[in-house]
């Protein structure tokens, strides 16, 4: 079979067809071919977190994963986050309670965040800190990473509230 | 690091997989989830020429019971075990273990054929196999073998796979009374790799004394290790704190682990001791005691 294969995937709610080499990691993929470099490639052998994507709904890490894996997959990436010019509230949050830094483990936090909220609208200071084990941030120490995920599930409830 | 080059089959069912196994041999490796395998290639640790994609193959994914018991397909995730009704029913040992492996993006992606496969000394799974003398099944295009786990792990990421061989199934015999289960781990932080792991399952009889034990350590040698003398001491004693210390002891004292960067020997076996007296403890408290 051949070193190269096409694949078609659904980034952010966009189909992409392209032709890769099967060695490529999914996180080159999304970053080099189709130019969403909001995911970042920190450790490149899955220990810090910060190529953290949604596939197929499961926060997974986009460096284990080649992109030849992810053909027919559906994947959503930072830039997936904001709807229009409306920012997540879980970006939202992360500004107004300093939940970064530098900025460089922001956009795995913020997915691994997504999916937590998704999965369990309120959880502990525990839960957070689990749901967030897999992402490494060496700037902020992660007190206010953990805030900002509280305010965000605030802001998403009270949301549902007025629905 | 990227990858090596290598060609890419993703097999549709499991005789095309096999077929491709025979045909490449060493050189070629089974793709699972990849939590372990990928990383050995970004790192140029590993760098097959062929890699045999086995996620499209559905039927390897299930977790089902069959006389007496727990069979789980390897391509079952990690998340999937953590989330099993008939797992946290039949087998709660292994919803506990499972909490221990990486974090959720680890947990998503990994499977437990893989695990098995990889042989990491600090992996969670071989511990818990090795607690209800589980065996693994293995497939090739020429026959199929049922190895007992004692025979599977032969040393750090050393097990008894030919090349054209692959995981097929876990098998665990079910306990009679599930619950009085308990696995501890010891790492430096959450989702870190073990330094050591102590796993037992109990059973206790009417008058309080322990009718069955069985007590596995991880983390302290190439391969997952059983208690056996310990597991002699403790049988048909009165379960209590004193005798729980004292089979932890002997576990201990029988264990050879290595020095490393992590921790030292000794650390290691003072550890072992503390995790299987909580391990012992914490399964006691839960014993379901028959007539009372």
């Amino acid at each position: 079979m051949a070193r190269s294969l096409d694949i078609r995937v659904r980034v952010n709610g966009t189909v992409y067809e392209r032709s890769i080499e099967a060695r490529k990691l999914l996180v080159d993929f999304i970053r080099d071919d189709l130019g969403l470099t909001g995911t970042h490639i920190g450790c490149e052998h899955g220990v810090c977190g910060a190529c953290t994507v949604l596939l197929n709904g499961e926060p997974s890490q986009s460096c284990l994963i080649f992109a030849v894996q992810a053909d027919g997959a559906e994947i959503i990436s930072v830039e997936g986050l904001r709807r229009g010019h409306l920012l997540h509230p879980l970006q939202e949050a992360f500004s107004t309670a300093h939940g970064l830094q530098c900025g460089f483990c922001t956009p795995g936090m913020l997915l691994s965040a997504a999916y937590l909220l998704q999965t369990n609208p309120d959880p502990s200071e525990q839960d957070i800190r689990l749901a967030l084990s897999g992402n490494i941030c060496r700037c902020t120490g992660y007190v206010n990473i953990v805030k900002a995920v509280q305010t965000a599930a605030r802001a998403l409830k009270v949301r549902e509230t007025d629905d | 690091m990227k990858p090596p080059p290598f060609d890419y089959y993703a097999p549709r069912d499991v005789e095309e997989a096999l077929a491709l196994l025979e045909r490449f041999g060493s050189d070629a490796r089974v793709l699972a989830g990849g939590q372990s395998l990928v990383p050995l290639m970004n790192m140029r640790l590993a760098a097959p020429q062929q890699i045999v994609d086995i996620n499209q193959i559905a039927s390897l994914d299930y977790i089902e019971e069959h006389d007496g018991y727990l069979c789980i397909g390897a391509l079952a995730r990690h998340r999937t075990i953590e989330q099993s009704p008939l797992v946290a029913a039949r087998c709660p040992l292994l919803s506990e273990a499972v909490r221990f492996i990486g974090h959720t993006q680890v947990r998503t992606r990994g499977t437990i054929g893989g695990s098995m496969a990889h042989a990491d000394p600090a992996a969670e799974y071989p511990v818990v196999l090795a607690t209800f003398d589980g065996v693994i099944i293995a497939q090739s295009s020429r026959d199929q073998r049922s190895i007992g786990w004692q025979q599977f792990f032969l040393g750090p990421y050393t097990v008894d796979l030919q090349p054209d061989e692959m995981v097929m199934e876990i098998r665990l015999r079910k306990p009679l009374q599930p619950a009085a289960c308990a696995f501890f781990e010891l790492s430096r932080r959450h989702g870190d790799f073990a330094l050591v792991e102590a796993s037992v399952q109990l059973e206790v009889d009417s008058a309080g004394a322990c009718a069955d034990v069985q007590i596995a350590l991880g983390g302290v040698g190439g391969a997952p290790v059983r208690a056996t003398s310990a597991e002699h001491y403790l049988c048909w004693r009165h379960v209590n704190q004193t005798h729980c210390k004292q089979a932890a002891a002997l576990a201990a004292e029988e264990l050879e682990p290595d020095d490393d960067l992590h921790a030292s020997a000794e650390y290691r076996k003072q550890m072992a001791s503390l995790l299987v007296t909580r391990a012992l403890t914490q399964a006691a408290n839960l014993a379901v005691r028959p007539n009372r």
